[in-house]
């Protein structure tokens, strides 16, 4: 049964189905499940009123998981599904969960124009770097030389990067955030939700069984202070445990460098100041990937448009501001001719 | 020389074809004369033949559009297999166009178009007019480019667009000719352009001079001017309509009778386009369009409004329908309502995007991975695509299934006189959300139609979850149950196959209900036989007309109909699918009239054919 009573207050218990979660055990998937439970239940999201949308692929599961509505559909067309959903019902709160693959591959399209029309949807793309549902094929963010069954001597093709992806397709809301560290997630979750129009959260996601660990040098506990740099709007670029390293532009090259403050002259004032709507930073930042640099984490970018939808709204509003339509006169209009 | 333009006891009906250049405006002249024709009462049938090109090298072959149209003083089913009159704006024109023209019918052609480099450029190696290749027709020499450019020019409109008005000087010349009124046209150039436009004016002027040029100057006498009564149509309001309009205005009427909103969502593929254009004009309706980025994404889009409640329709032709199938596919599992509109065209791939065919039918029944059934419907004219669009929503909103709505590029841009229905003579079909939360799944059926409830999100208590993966009979969960695939495999089949029981038994168009030979068609090709069946039977011959609109399911006594009869002879426009498909169901032993020229089924060639299925000579 499906059915689900909703209590006066809702607990991050209430958002979770009756269904038996089937991904491997040890998936990161779990633990953005449980934090999408509690976020939800945080931010007070009702469950009439929120739909998953979701591809193909393990992380395209998690609809089944939510006790909302839900709707698992087919591989890569989760974002025009639910835009298809949001021109029809525009209040309802609605998530896309991909992946690496449906979301970058086959539905790379989709991507492209929900972000660029800026529909006023969430989508989470669990990022763990490999086709884990058919059974460990190197995917599009793969990193060069990754082995699979399909790339036995190791790919040789240049991986996309999503944060990049979605700024070049003129996403309002870019963030990126780890499937292990929940209280962040949530966070991202709630801005992602706040935000009007197409908000994308990338999710650094462990393949427990075909890519285990591809991420560990920088989501490891021993290396995570010195190799994360958590951004926040309006603060210096600061990391490491001393909280000492930062990022620094260099004018000259147009390029970021890792400095020291303290160090080489380095003093607090060169360090970058996270500036949420600069989206030229912001494309600086997104493509700054471990172990040269910290992975950058957090809302990289969030400069609101209005909705695609809201507009369309808007202009069938105008329409109608004349009167609603009559079929029998709109058929009649124009050269007519009457037989007795 | 006297040349009468037809010969006086054949008035009852007359073909004339237009033909020019891409950039000659044929169409417009051909769908302007088609209004004048049908405001004076006239039954017609209009047929535009153009180029997939946009602009395609002036004065070539391929570059040659063309707008026929068959009008009467008695009821008119086709565009006409030969065209009585070819007007030919060009050399190309008329070397694509001539042979197809009746014995001793007539050629106005453009003099001032006929210059050497043209007719080389046409594929002539001598001049036409003087080495007798057309001495089988009538030939009016008309120096129409020159007579066009005098009486523009004073406007002071550039060379380029006071040549340009010889399509309006030419629908004044045809126009006379027929005795048409040049109101209707008046006032579309004045819309057009303005009342004080340069341009407007010069196209005025060129449509009155053209008129005047048949009234006063030299042809009197040898093109006189033909009377064409008006036909006695039924009572009612009449306007012409084309397949596009009509089927747009179908899906409005069709969501209204249902109580939904629309979202069309669609991508631009040639003939769908104009139903994404008409559409869009049409907000107030309560209609969302939405121009997506592919084929796919159109398709989701549809279904992913359906879910939200809204009636979801996508249009498209083949490749775009083909595209589509997997989405589709989600929707019949996930038991949601959707309209495909497919206006077919000739294929495989992308083939004679502008050019005609019925060779959907197996993709439309048939084609999708695997076992996935859905209602198929054709509508059979222009005018006919109101009625079918609707019974498309009915079927979609009742059975909560997709449903293939099949036109094609004829019935697409073609053009007749129509009688305005009322959205009053149709009952009502209104779609009642299911909002109870007591033992609700997400499959809960209607006994009767086995249709499940369709609970949208924002419903209180009805949360639920649907997709591809299979589903749970009794709660919706997924399932990879082996005995649950079969019982919903069975259950997806019974529920389409009992439409059967809820559209009408298959009748006979012409006829007698058995008999030695029935013609059965589907789609546009209704008119040619329709009006073959009727003049071989006031010959005497011993044949009926069965036209099927419900492709799928078939009407439940269609069976039983086609064994009446010692023949059957199936004409379609594609390679033998409708008629595979009564054989696979029936065992019928059918014959077909199949032709897949990208051209309408002529009258002649089914005359023909049932002459020989009838033994006769």
């Amino acid at each position: 049964m499906n059915v689900q009573v909703e209590p006066a207050k809702l607990t991050p218990k209430d958002f979770a189905s009756d269904q038996e979660v089937r991904w491997c055990p040890g998936c990161g998937d779990y633990a953005i499940l449980k934090a999408m439970h509690k976020a939800l239940a945080d931010m007070g999201a009702k469950l009439e009123n929120t739909v998953f949308v979701s591809g193909i692929g393990c992380s395209s599961r998690f609809p089944y998981y939510m006790a909302t509505y839900g709707f698992h559909t087919i591989h890569g067309r989760a974002p025009a599904v639910a835009t298809g959903l949001k021109l029809a019902r525009p209040e309802l709160d609605v998530w896309v969960v991909t992946g690496d693959g449906d979301a970058l591959s086959i539905g790379g399209n989709h991507l492209f124009h929900v972000l660029r029309r800026n529909v006023d949807v969430n989508i989470l793309l669990f990022n763990n770097e490999i086709y884990g549902l058919t059974k460990g094929q190197y995917s599009p963010t793969s990193r060069i030389g990754q082995k699979s069954p399909s790339t036995p001597m190791g790919s040789v093709d240049s991986p996309a990067e999503a944060c990049t992806f979605a700024l070049g397709c003129n996403a309002r809301f870019v963030a990126r955030g780890i499937d292990i560290q929940a209280k962040e997630l949530g966070e991202l979750f709630a801005r992602a939700r706040a935000h009007k129009g197409a908000s994308f959260v990338e999710i650094i996601q462990n393949c427990i069984v075909y890519n285990d660990g591809t991420f560990s040098n920088f989501t490891d506990k021993d290396v995570a202070a010195e190799m994360q740099l958590h951004v926040k709007h309006g603060q210096p670029m600061l990391y490491g445990k001393a909280k000492n390293k930062g990022l620094r532009l260099n004018t000259k090259t147009l390029q970021i460098e890792t400095v020291v403050v303290g160090e080489n002259g380095v003093t607090a004032e060169d360090i970058l100041v996270h500036d949420e709507k600069n989206r030229v930073l912001a494309g600086l930042l997104a493509s700054l990937r471990p172990p040269q640099y910290p992975e950058i984490l957090g809302v990289i970018y969030c400069d609101p448009a209005p909705s695609y939808e809201a507009q369309v709204v808007a202009q069938t509003a105008q329409a109608r501001a004349k009167g609603p339509g009559d079929i029998d006169k709109l058929m009649r209009a124009g050269n007519t001719w009457s037989v007795t | 020389m006297n040349v009468q333009n037809v010969p006086k006891s054949e008035l009852d009906a007359i073909v004339v074809r237009f033909a020019g250049d891409s950039g000659d405006g044929v169409q417009l002249l051909g769908s302007q004369f088609a209004q004048e024709t049908a405001l004076a009462g006239n039954s017609l049938a209009t047929f535009p033949d153009f180029p997939a090109e946009i602009r395609a090298p002036t004065g070539t072959t391929y570059g040659v559009s063309a707008f026929q149209i068959n009008f009467g003083s008695r009821v008119v089913k086709t565009a006409g297999d030969q065209p009585d009159v070819l007007v030919a704006l060009n050399p190309a024109a008329l070397m694509v166009n001539y042979k197809g023209l009746r014995k001793g019918g007539l050629i106005i052609l453009d003099s001032g178009a006929f210059k050497d480099k043209e007719i080389k450029r046409a594929g002539f190696t001598v001049d036409p007019r003087t080495d007798g290749t057309l001495k089988e027709f009538r030939v009016l020499e008309l120096d129409i480019s020159a007579q066009a450019l005098e009486v523009a020019k004073p406007f002071g409109v550039s060379q380029k667009e006071a040549l340009r008005t010889k399509n309006l000087w030419t629908l004044g010349l045809v126009s006379w000719m027929y005795d048409r009124e040049l109101n209707s046209t008046n006032e579309y150039v004045a819309r057009k352009f303005g009342a004080d436009d340069p341009v407007g004016q010069a196209n005025l002027a060129a449509l009155k001079a053209g008129h005047a040029y048949g009234e006063t100057h030299e042809i009197s006498g040898d093109v006189s001017p033909v009377q064409m009564p008006a036909v006695q149509f039924e009572p009612g309001t009449y306007r012409l309509v084309s397949g596009a309009e009509a089927l747009s205005w179908g899906l409005v009427a069709g969501a209204q009778l249902a109580g939904l909103e629309a979202v069309l969502a669609s991508y631009p593929i040639t003939p769908s386009s104009p139903i994404l254009h008409i559409l869009a004009k049409l907000k107030q309706f309560g209609i969302t369009t939405f121009q997506a980025e592919d084929e796919i994404a159109a398709c989701c889009a549809a279904l992913g409004a359906s879910y939200g409640g809204k009636l979801g329709i996508t249009a498209s032709s083949g490749p775009g329908i083909a595209l589509k199938t997997e989405a589709i596919g989600l929707g019949i599992g996930t038991e949601l309502p959707l309209v495909v509109v497919n206006t077919q065209r000739a294929g495989p791939s992308t083939g004679l995007p502008t050019k005609t065919e019925q060779s959907d039918l197996f993709l439309s029944v048939w084609g999708r991975n695997a076992d996935a059934p859905i209602p198929v419907v054709a509508s059979r004219s222009p005018g006919d695509c109101y009625e079918v669009a609707i019974e498309a929503v009915r079927l979609a909103t009742k059975y909560m299934t997709p449903v293939m709505l099949l036109s094609d590029g004829y019935i697409a841009n073609a053009a007749e006189p129509w009688k305005i229905p009322s959205i009053k003579d149709t009952a009502p079909f209104p779609v009642a959300f299911h909002t109870e939360t007591e033992g609700f799944h997400p499959f809960l059926r209607d006994d009767k139609t086995l249709a499940r409830v369709w609970a949208v999100p924002g419903t209180p208590g009805l949360m639920h979850r649907i997709g591809g993966i299979e589903r749970d009979y009794n709660s919706g969960n997924i399932s990879y149950d082996a005995a649950n695939h079969q019982k919903m495999t069975d259950t997806r089949a019974a529920k389409i196959n009992n439409i059967a029981n809820d559209i009408p038994e298959q009748g006979v168009e012409a006829g007698e209900l058995k008999g030695k030979l029935a013609v059965v068609g589907w789609g546009s090709t209704f008119g040619p036989i329709n009006r073959a069946v009727h003049n071989m039977r006031a010959k005497g011959f011993d044949v009926s007309h069965i036209h099927i609109r419900h492709i799928w399911p078939l009407p439940r006594n269609l069976e039983s109909l086609l064994k009446s009869f010692d023949k059957v002879l199936v004409a379609e426009m594609n390679n033998g699918q409708m008629l595979t498909l009564l054989k696979s169901q029936y065992l019928v032993d059918a014959k077909g009239l199949l032709k897949v020229s990208g051209q309408p089924l002529k009258i002649d060639e089914v005359e023909s054919a049932i002459r020989s299925q009838l033994g006769a000579p």
